[in-house]
């Protein structure tokens, strides 16, 4: 089954730029895809379009079954507590510790105290932070920051994970650490879309690779079938 | 039981939130000081001005004095016509006698002179006394006495009285202006400081959208902590109205300058205006934050 299904997508900024044209893209449940690309080529605007960050100018973006270009922004919300985000710069609020961060994702929705306890327990053990709850994000390495992140999109069990150069600011022996956290997430169910400039990774992982060039999807290479190209 | 847990859990994080971001919440709380401050100070400025004309109101009287040849019975008339009179909030009669023995007793050069007067001698003459609930009608009033019968002259100081009610009419609108402009600065002035202080936390807002939070989720913490600054910008205010009015009422022994000008009571004035004080803040305060929030909130 389809979670993501995207058809003629186009975007237009209002500086005239257009990002995405006329773009055709299904993505299966439980898969992990990488999408990749030089700088500009549309990369970041697709996945903003996912979590409704920017709205398509025309065409239709489904995501688990909501229509993103007709949400309304009262009711984006909705959207994202289906959809987990990680981001190049981890965006954890600073003022909070690492348990608080997490559990921060469950509160909104007035869950129990207990459940919220046990899930936020449960996630920063799979993410291997069981021993740093009381942290503040900047007594955390980069690494660590980024697996608190992991920890938040994950916890209330979306069904989507969208990860923004998730590895960007981190070193390869990290970057590499965070990728097993990701794949052992995508192992529980979790369909994972993740943009990157890090070939390396790509090449390692062996998954589903989009390659995007000018807005248009360029090559869409089955899972493994990945080499080293040129772009 | 959501609901509640939800409440609850907003409750704490604005309470914290204060706390955390120290520095802008002081620059909240020391703008809702200093302008609650000069409300306060405006408010007991103009609530003794107005209490001070409604007691001056309050001591003017109209005196009808009555022709010598008056008899009973048409003092009588006199009396029921006053009593009839829809302005007229209480009347007392005086005859001469009562006045002649008042002033008798009041200073011995009075008595030396008066008390050789005949009754025929005796220039004094029977007076009304009356006292008018709409002030501003006295004169109305004072003529309408004054064309009854046997009335022979009127006085209730006519020409000072009218211009002191016009006085007192644009005291009263001054202070009522500049309390409803000041509080309205205060409101626009601290909504701005709030403003920028969550300007600052435009990071949060976003993260807060990001993991699913509804606008109603980030809102109401960011409100509760407006209500939370507004607290405790209302607190020094309102310590320094209460305790400093009533040292200032005890100080001056509750008048200012001349038994004429009397303060109002400190109890329980100084309790109305600092709720008035605790109300503003909070309300500027959740205006302020529920203001600047909603602008981060329209992407």
């Amino acid at each position: 089954m389809d979670l993501i299904n995207i058809r003629k997508a186009k975007k237009v900024y209002k500086t005239g730029v257009t990002a995405i044209y006329d773009l055709d893209l299904k993505i299966k449940k439980g898969e992990f895809v990488f999408i990749i690309g030089s700088t500009g080529c549309g990369k970041s605007t697709l996945i903003k379009m996912l979590y409704r960050e920017e709205k398509p100018t025309s065409g239709q973006i489904i995501v688990g079954g909501i229509d993103v270009a007709k949400l309304k922004n009262s009711k984006v919300y909705k959207l994202r507590r289906q959809i987990g985000v990680v981001f190049q710069d981890f965006r954890l609020l600073e003022k909070s510790t690492v348990y608080e961060n997490v559990a921060f994702a469950l509160e909104i929705f007035g869950a129990p105290k207990d459940e919220i306890h046990k899930r936020v327990i449960k996630v920063l053990e799979l993410v291997g932070l069981k021993n740093r709850l009381k942290s503040y994000p900047n007594q955390l390495s980069g690494g660590e920051q980024q697996r608190v992140a992991i920890a938040r999109a994950i916890v209330n069990g979306p069904k989507l994970l969208i990860c923004d150069e998730p590895t960007g600011n981190l070193d390869e022996e990290t970057s590499s650490e965070i990728m097993d956290v990701l794949d052992e997430i995508n192992k529980l169910g979790t369909t994972i879309i993740m943009v990157t400039h890090d070939r390396k990774i790509v090449k390692k992982m062996k998954k589903r690779v989009i390659l995007l060039d000018a807005g248009r999807v360029l090559k869409d290479y089955e899972e493994g079938t990945y080499k080293n190209e040129s772009i | 039981m959501r609901v509640f847990r939800i409440l609850g859990r907003n409750i704490r994080d604005s309470f914290k939130s204060v706390f955390r971001n120290f520095s802008l919440s002081m620059a909240s709380i020391s703008s809702i000081t200093i302008t609650l401050l000069v409300v306060s100070i405006s408010i007991v400025l103009s609530y003794n001005v107005n209490n001070f004309a409604v007691l001056v109101e309050k001591d003017v009287t109209i005196v009808a004095f009555i022709e010598n040849e008056a008899t009973d019975e048409e003092l009588k008339q006199i009396e029921e016509q006053i009593n009839t009179l829809q302005n007229v909030e209480s009347y007392e009669f005086q005859s001469k006698e009562d006045i002649t023995n008042d002033m008798i007793k009041s200073s011995d050069i009075f008595k030396n002179i008066m008390e050789g007067w005949s009754l025929d001698e005796n220039p004094i003459q029977n007076t009304f006394l009356v006292k008018v609930t709409d002030i501003e009608k006295i004169g109305d009033t004072a003529t309408l006495i004054g064309e009854m019968e046997n009335v022979a002259v009127v006085k209730y100081g006519e020409g000072m009285v009218e211009q002191l009610v016009k006085v007192f009419e644009v005291v009263e609108k001054i202070s009522l202006i500049m309390v409803a402009s000041l509080i309205l600065v205060t409101a626009f002035l601290i909504s701005n400081t709030i403003k920028i202080t969550i300007f600052s936390r435009k990071t949060e807002i976003g993260i807060m959208r990001l993991v699913g939070a509804s606008n109603l989720n980030i809102k109401i913490p960011f409100i509760l902590e407006g209500l939370f600054l507004g607290i405790l910008g209302s607190i020094i205010p309102i310590i320094i109205t209460s305790y400093g009015y009533m040292a200032l009422f005890k100080n001056f022994n509750g008048q200012l300058f001349s038994p004429f000008i009397k303060l109002i009571d400190p109890s329980p004035f100084v309790y109305y205006v600092s709720g008035v004080l605790i109300l503003i803040g909070i309300f500027v305060g959740m205006i302020g934050s529920w203001r600047a929030v909603r602008k981060h909130l329209k992407i």
